[in-house]
């Protein structure tokens, strides 16, 4: 076997680790320290290493003395800092396990442990381990936390993660050798008496020990207490943990005393209480003069044990050298805080196999075929890909949507809106349950009719809106923001479950079950008349009516809402009819499909708010403009007290209006903050949507501006994150169709 | 990571549930008897007990039903009330 180090060329044996085979060849130097680069060699045999650090291909600060040697293997010593390498990262899984017994480290007390438990047995080993009848040996395996007393992450191999659930743990994780501190403790050849041992007592190498330190990483980590043991001079863990024991060196028991600790003679500034850090008597010695008392401040203020070893050599040293400076006895000083990994784990193990397209699930609706198959281009609206735009050839995305703009203001288009979240409601309840959940009052809706709502938060914010449809005497269909309808489904059994357990009322999401598609435009009776028996008039079918019938032979449920003003119908069908559907409309005549962003410029130039755009959290129906959607009638809603404070009526809140740039050619830029002056620095309100208007020639915002709709008329600035600022006019936030008159069709000349 | 005892499947990890803070604060039965300081203390102000609290906790990635346990807050140790 052939491994390369700082480019040469080795001979590597199976099952040796990379320290351990430059170490056989001599090589008792090769890396370099991080701020004085200082020549240093392999410090140690296990995990705890400060210094060899190596990149080996695309992975960084690999511990050579974890490191296990293959065929090939080609490692660059690194200086305490790892470089990225654009290369494809390696495939990583995750594992589950539950056991009524885990044992953490396979020394002899580990084994014993392991050996002597009943029932599910796993054992962790960092190093190699012989198996064990009867126990599920994992070794090259480093447990990296333990968290609540049961639950145990481990990495096995740098590759596989681990997820174990224990009935009992049992800590055998035995203890860290530290360094004594001299001045040129940190020279190459000078190693761990442990690892002098362990490495075969390698010529020209100088074995030192300052005594051993208890792993008590992971029962820290679970809240276990720990008390300063005098004889070896370490931290060891103390009082009881429900369900964790500790066994073997790690209580302390069989370890040799220590040696004793006084501060050296010599040069303090060559002597290294943090290897990794490079971090000297000398600097700790300034610390405490600077009037540093506390562990955690001497940590923070030179950087002791905040390596990627996280100063497993170099803590207790640090604890004790502190004590003496100091003047204190080491047990009052305490530990600085253990935390979870144990060990640096990369990234790739953490994703493990939920990245790329696994990372998280893409929805697409029944008519995605036809939209890939037509050149849309898509955007993610949480988890669903949907149609930005259809660009015809050499189009891009601003001429697309303008002529998508003007198809559906001047003839017709249609959008796929499947993605809409929508909630069945039913139940003897159902109309009490919406009075309560939404700001405006259902008595009075009939079936086959359907109301615009919006629900807001206790505190009266807005939180959702959409449209109630009446299908039933006790059935009702509500439609959410796509981006919302998982959090609005939680949001009304919240309600439903834990203040209203009187009503008999059922929440079942029907999202996925109905395909809808919008058709929009005047001529949108049009374009469905020979796809229908239903009447489409608007004597015979009104606007926010609901209708059943067929459409292109699919049941259909019609329903006239629309989301720009025009004239629309949205056909709605069994999800699995959904492209049919689609394509029957597409073929039928020359309707425009258009995507989610002629859909945003539709929907702005009348004001129609989308959540999470014009709102956030701090924005209430009012603000947008939406009075009318408050009943006044109504005991209580949820939101309605909040909206009683004088708070929400103060006449200088941000209230939604639109800009027009003095020059119409100008976009602002979504986010810009709005100030009086171009000089001004107080801001005034934001920018929410903005785009270029088909039907007005002309570019046109929404803003939220402090008291803008006392302000019509008034220049203001929107400055962008970098940029000049834009001066523009304040208008009513409508621009386009103030009167409704294109709701029922094409308005008579 | 938490293992939690749904009342109606049983001992389940923590990631199937959300959080739904403290348990036991009522919906006011008038809030439009009540002054924006009582209304405000309802909404918004908690106690952040160290030890013993009673909280509220939905399995959303399970039966998705609410419930109240009583969690210590240092130990992490969980009681369960009847559902």
């Amino acid at each position: 076997m052939r491994f390369t180090f700082a480019g040469a060329e080795y001979e590597g044996r199976e099952g040796e680790t990379l320290a351990a085979a430059l170490v056989r060849h001599g090589i008792l130097g090769g890396f370099r320290s991080v701020e004085r680069g200082r020549p240093r060699g392999v410090y140690s045999a296990h995990e705890e290493e400060p210094n060899a650090l190596v990149q080996v291909g695309a992975e960084p600060m690999l511990r050579a003395t974890l490191v296990e040697l293959r065929d090939g293997l080609v490692a660059e010593p690194l200086a305490g800092k790892g470089r990225l390498v654009a290369a494809p990262a390696p495939r990583c899984e995750s594992m589950h396990a539950h056991c009524e017994v885990l044992v953490v480290g396979g020394g002899a007390s580990g084994r014993a442990a392991a050996a002597a438990a009943r029932g599910r047995v796993i054992l962790l080993e960092q190093g190699r381990c012989a198996p064990l009848d009867g126990v599920l040996v994992l070794d090259r395996t480093v447990a990296l936390g333990l968290y609540e007393r049961d639950w145990v992450l481990a990495v096995e191999r740098g590759r596989r993660l681990w997820k174990i659930r224990a009935r009992r743990v049992v800590l055998a994780t035995g203890a860290i050798e530290r360094p004594p501190l001299f001045p040129g403790n940190d020279a190459p050849g000078v190693m761990l008496a442990s690892a002098y041992e362990a490495y075969g007592r390698p010529a020209g190498a100088t074995p030192v020990s300052g005594g051993f330190s208890p792993r008590v990483h992971l029962w820290s980590q679970a809240g276990g207490r720990l008390r300063w043991d005098e004889r070896i001079g370490a931290p060891v863990p103390d009082g009881e943990l429900p369900g964790v024991e500790c066994v073997g060196r790690v209580t302390g028991a069989g370890l040799p005393d220590a040696p004793p600790f006084a501060l050296p003679e010599g040069d303090e500034d060559e002597v290294f209480v943090d290897l990794e850090r490079d971090v000297t008597l000398a600097d700790l010695r300034r610390a405490v003069g600077a009037g540093l008392r506390s562990l955690e401040h001497l940590k923070r203020y030179t950087t002791i044990g905040t390596g990627s070893d996280q100063g497993k050599t170099a803590n207790v040293n640090a604890i004790r050298a502190a004590a003496e400076l100091l003047g204190v006895h080491p047990g009052e000083l305490g530990t600085t805080t253990f935390r979870p990994p144990y060990v640096p784990v990369s990234f790739v193990v953490v994703a493990g196999r939920e990245r790329g397209p696994l990372f998280d699930p893409v929805r697409t609706t029944p008519m995605h075929p036809w939209h890939v198959a037509h050149g849309a281009v898509f955007e993610d609206v949480g988890q669903w890909r949907r149609p930005r735009f259809y660009p015809r050839d050499g189009e891009d995305m601003e001429a697309a949507v303008l002529r998508e703009c003007a198809a559906a203001r001047e003839h017709v288009a249609i959008q796929d809106v499947s993605t809409l979240g929508k909630i069945d409601v039913q139940g003897p309840d159902a109309l009490e349950f919406l009075n309560r959940i939404y700001t405006n009052a259902y008595d009075s809706l009939e079936v086959g009719r359907c109301r615009y709502g919006v629900m807001c938060t206790a505190d009266g914010m807005m939180l959702d809106d959409g449209v109630v449809m009446r299908v039933g005497e006790r059935r009702y269909v509500c439609t959410t923001t796509t981006g919302n309808a998982a959090r609005v489904l939680d949001w009304m059994e919240e309600w439903r479950q834990t203040e209203w357990p009187e009503l008999r009322v059922w929440l079942t999401s029907v999202t996925e079950q109905w395909a809808v598609a919008a058709v929009v435009g005047p001529d949108a009776r049009e374009l469905l008349a020979p796809l229908t028996r239903v009447p489409l008039d608007a004597g015979s079918f009104p606007f926010m009516a609901i209708r059943e019938g067929e459409v292109a032979g699919i049941p259909a449920r019609v329903c006239r809402v629309s989301f720009s003003g025009e004239l629309a119908f949205e056909v709605w069908v069994d999800g699995r009819r959904g492209l049919e559907l689609w394509e029957a409309l597409a073929s039928a005549g020359d309707a425009t499909p258009y995507g989610t962003e002629a859909m945003h410029v539709l929907r702005a130039e009348k004001a129609y708010p989308i959540v999470g755009q014009e709102t956030d959290g701090t924005v209430t129906p009012h603000d947008l403009g939406m009075e009318w959607v408050i009943s006044k009638t109504k005991r209580d809603f949820v939101g309605k007290r909040s909206l009683a404070r004088p708070d929400t009526s103060r006449a200088d809140r941000k209230q939604l209006v639109a800009l027009l740039p003095v020059n119409p050619d100008a976009l602002l830029r979504e986010g810009s903050q709005i100030v009086a002056a171009p000089n001004e620095r107080a801001s005034q309100g934001h920018v929410t949507s903005s785009y270029r208007s088909a039907a007005l020639g002309r570019t046109f915002a929404l803003a939220l501006v402090a008291a803008g709709r006392s302000r019509y008329g008034e220049v203001v600035y929107a400055v962008p994150p970098r940029g000049e600022p834009v001066p523009a006019e304040i208008v009513e936030a409508v621009v386009y169709d103030k009167e409704g008159s294109r709701r029922d069709g094409r308005p008579a000349a | 990571m938490l293992r939690i005892p749904c009342p109606w499947c049983g001992d389940r990890d923590e990631v199937e549930f959300a959080y739904g803070g403290e348990a036991d604060l009522a919906y006011p039965g008038d809030p439009a008897a009540l002054t924006d300081e009582e209304w405000a203390a309802y909404l918004f102000f908690r106690d952040n007990p160290k030890g013993l609290l009673r909280e509220r906790w939905v399995h959303a990635h399970g039966c998705r039903r609410w419930f109240e346990l009583e969690r210590d807050t240092v130990t992490h140790a969980i009681h369960v009330r009847g559902r």
